[in-house]
């Protein structure tokens, strides 16, 4: 057990947060809505890109400096601490890239890896349905073969980022009427500049729109856009589910050691920190959140010694969301009504934190993940 | 960053297990404590391994090992609900060997190290291991006193743990002597052992409890299929994980960055003593009507981890001190 950092992940470390502080990328735009603070991203992604600091854990001949997985995570918690934006593609730098890199063809990979990395191709995740959240796999989007193309229809939910997408992770049924419904599935790149998508804003309890729904009606999109084979589809959009939150953690988990900072800071304004209920409170905040920080490092050294992760991966999500709803909680107790003044920060974290239980797997769905996979316990047979 | 253990320290885990699994399989466990007493043999036999000694300096005759080793041991320990006063020895030697005068530790330690000595550490009033112990670490206001049988005059008492033969413990202000080193610096020392402990038993109770849900059907199924029964079973995990976690940087503090231990204790014994109540308690619910019988042996567990959970200082204790160290952080109030 050795709790420290190598030298060279140290150095690591100061070269970022040296770089981080000589480069930032200014303050968020005051006024223009949710166009101006993305275009403020995707400004921020084109500059980390030009310093060769927008995605580390890709390999060095994919454009990236082919970074350790503890050099990844140092990474995520160094822009957590710098208070900067993740880039604007970060569905595309997260998910897509790794997941081409597994399972696309080298012409795929020379076609749209750089355009990723530079911000210039922004991605889009169409794997939700209405009829299939948690049930990923019961999924209905229907994708029919039409000379070299296919042509897609069907309906897509939590799409992030699809009014500024230029492509989609497309996953469509290409075969019904199989044993399971697993099989038949095909993972697509679905060019979303297309007359045939309709791309309408959810508007979330936030007032803002991160989610999109789609609507599509004879997408086409030519063959060469399959990517790891038809019918492959389970197994690729697995690839990048697995991609989903790895590092990102250590993001979130500066983010709410911050939070809770600001709260302690606000506690000990208010003499709150003194009063006892408020002390406790804020004391099993301040070990969960160093928790959840140990047991994602945990995880993380866990893969890069036995080559596959531990339960941590389930159990730091879950212990985060639930954490940071009650984080979010907490300070407005301790600052009572004027936290929850529309314009007031805590406002916004509020509401935000209900999603935190409920996006990239609910937590009951995360309580089955570790009571089948890692305790081994029987699955209720489905109704 | 590496959490796991060395090839030596996965030795010192796989033997402790095995030996555990052989010698202290839970009709022994069950008998010694009936009839509330240490199994003394089990006892001398670890002694010979010099497991009690494993933390101690090889110049007291211990292994010189760390607190990771340590706890290993500790854990395994937990796990079985061993009848063996190896916890309460470690205190009273991790409190002389970290605050003790080189004359109290030269006394003590070699005795300690070898398990022909006994102890007990904690508080005055009700402490496990004190009915047998040889030597009484007791915590005092503003300090720690080291005494002998003898001069603490235990008065033998059944806790709700009786494999651990407990005794009240007074001392009078001139009762043995004052331990002239930093008490506060070796009590962090002393958390980790006793939430290492806890890991184990909650880590045990984890592993009944899924073999118990598994196996009891109910409606025509196993009941560890039911969400109400399976999602508690993973919130026992989660407790578990968490709580290992925050041992494990204790005891990693402990060894190699002592600045950084009076926080990571206080992290480990706070999660460490809420996940021994929650984890057992959970245990016995999802056992049914079982878990409630004396024959099922899941509140050996559960009672471990309540006297466990409040030797030292229970959860809510060690967060009144981590609020205070959060408090300092921020710094005073700035001027209106």
């Amino acid at each position: 057990m050795d709790l420290t950092f190598s030298a060279k992940e140290t150095a690591f470390r100061d070269e970022l947060s040296g770089w981080l502080a000589a480069n930032p990328p200014g303050p968020a735009p005051a006024d223009g809505g949710e166009e101006a603070q993305y275009g403020w991203r995707r400004d921020w992604q084109r500059r980390l890109y030009e310093g060769g600091w927008v995605a580390p854990a890709w390999p060095v001949e994919h454009g990236g400096r082919g970074a350790t997985l503890t050099e990844s995570a140092i990474y995520f918690e160094e822009l957590g601490r710098a208070r900067v934006p993740l880039p604007a593609n970060v569905l595309g730098l997260l998910l897509g890239g790794p997941t081409l890199m597994v399972w696309g063809t080298p012409e795929q990979n020379e076609r749209y890896l750089d355009p990723i990395l530079s911000g210039e191709e922004i991605w889009c995740q169409g794997f939700s349905e209405p009829e299939a959240g948690s049930d990923l796999a019961s999924l209905k989007t229907k994708a029919v073969a039409d000379g070299d193309d296919w042509v897609v229809t069907g309906q897509k939910v939590w799409t992030s980022g699809a009014q500024h997408a230029k492509w989609c992770m497309l996953v469509a049924r290409t075969e019904s009427g199989l044993a399971k419904k697993h099989q038949g599935l095909t993972y697509f790149l679905m060019d979303m500049e297309q007359e045939e998508i309709q791309v309408r804003p959810l508007r979330q309890i936030t007032g803002e729109s991160e989610f999109n729904e789609l609507f599509i009606e004879g997408a086409r999109i030519p063959a060469e856009n399959v990517v790891g084979g038809v019918g492959n589809g389970w197994k690729v959009a697995l690839t990048t589910l697995m991609n989903e939150r790895a590092g990102l953690g250590f993001a979130l988990q500066v983010r709410m050691r911050q939070l809770l900072d600001d709260l302690c800071a606000a506690a000990a304004e208010r003499g709150r920190l003194d009063d006892p209920l408020y002390a406790d409170r804020l004391a099993d905040l301040h070990v969960r959140c160093e928790t959840i920080r140990l047991l994602a490092w945990k995880g993380l050294t866990d893969v890069e010694r036995y080559g596959q992760p531990g339960p941590e991966g389930s159990l730091v999500k879950w212990l985060w969301s639930d954490s940071n709803q009650r984080l979010t909680q907490l300070a407005v107790d301790v600052l009572g009504p004027d936290a929850l003044a529309a314009d007031a920060p805590w406002s916004y974290e509020l509401l935000r934190a209900r999603g935190n239980t409920i996006e990239g797997g609910t937590t009951e769905i995360l309580k089955n993940i570790v009571a089948e996979r890692v305790l081994g316990l029987p699955r209720l047979a489905a109704a | 960053m590496d959490f796991g253990l060395t090839d030596d320290q996965r030795e010192i885990q796989r033997t402790a297990r095995e030996l555990l699994a052989e010698r202290a399989k839970p009709e022994r466990v069950r008998e010694h404590a009936e009839a509330g007493r240490t199994d003394t043999e089990l006892w001398a036999e670890l002694g010979g391994l010099g497991w009690p000694g494993i933390a101690v300096a090889e110049a007291h005759g211990g292994q010189g090992l760390g607190a990771v080793e340590q706890a290993i041991l500790c854990e395994e320990l937990g796990r079985s609900v061993a009848p063996v006063p190896f916890l309460p020895t470690v205190l009273a030697a991790t409190l002389i060997e970290h605050a003790g005068s080189p004359a109290q530790q030269e006394r003590w330690l070699p005795g300690l190290a070898s398990g022909a000595l006994t102890g007990a550490g904690g508080a005055p009033g009700l402490l496990p291991g004190a009915a047998d112990a040889d030597v009484l670490v007791l915590l005092v206001e503003g300090g720690a006193r080291v005494l002998s049988a003898e001069e603490a005059r235990p008065a033998p008492a059944a806790s709700i743990d009786p494999t651990r033969p407990a005794a009240f413990v007074t001392t009078g202000a001139d009762g043995g002597q004052a331990l002239p080193g930093d008490v506060e610096a070796a009590t962090d020392h002393a958390l980790v052992p006793v939430a290492a402990e806890l890991v184990g038993v909650c880590a045990s109770a984890l592993e009944m409890t899924v073999a118990y849900v598994k196996d009891r059907r109910q409606f025509g199924s196993a009941v560890g299929a039911f969400q109400a029964v399976s999602h508690r079973c993973a919130q026992m995990l989660l407790d578990t994980e968490g709580a290992r976690s925050a041992v494990s940087f204790a005891a990693w503090a402990a060894d190699a960055d002592p600045a950084r231990l009076a926080e990571a204790a206080a992290m480990a014994k706070a999660a460490a003593s809420d996940a021994g109540r929650e984890v057992t308690e959970a245990a016995i619910q999802l056992h049914g009507g079982i878990g409630f019988t004396w024959e099922a042996d899941v509140h050996w567990r559960y009672k471990r981890a309540q006297l466990d959970g409040a030797l030292l200082g229970g959860a809510t204790e060690h967060r009144a001190r981590l609020a205070r160290i959060l408090a300092a952080r921020v710094g005073p109030p700035a001027p209106a």
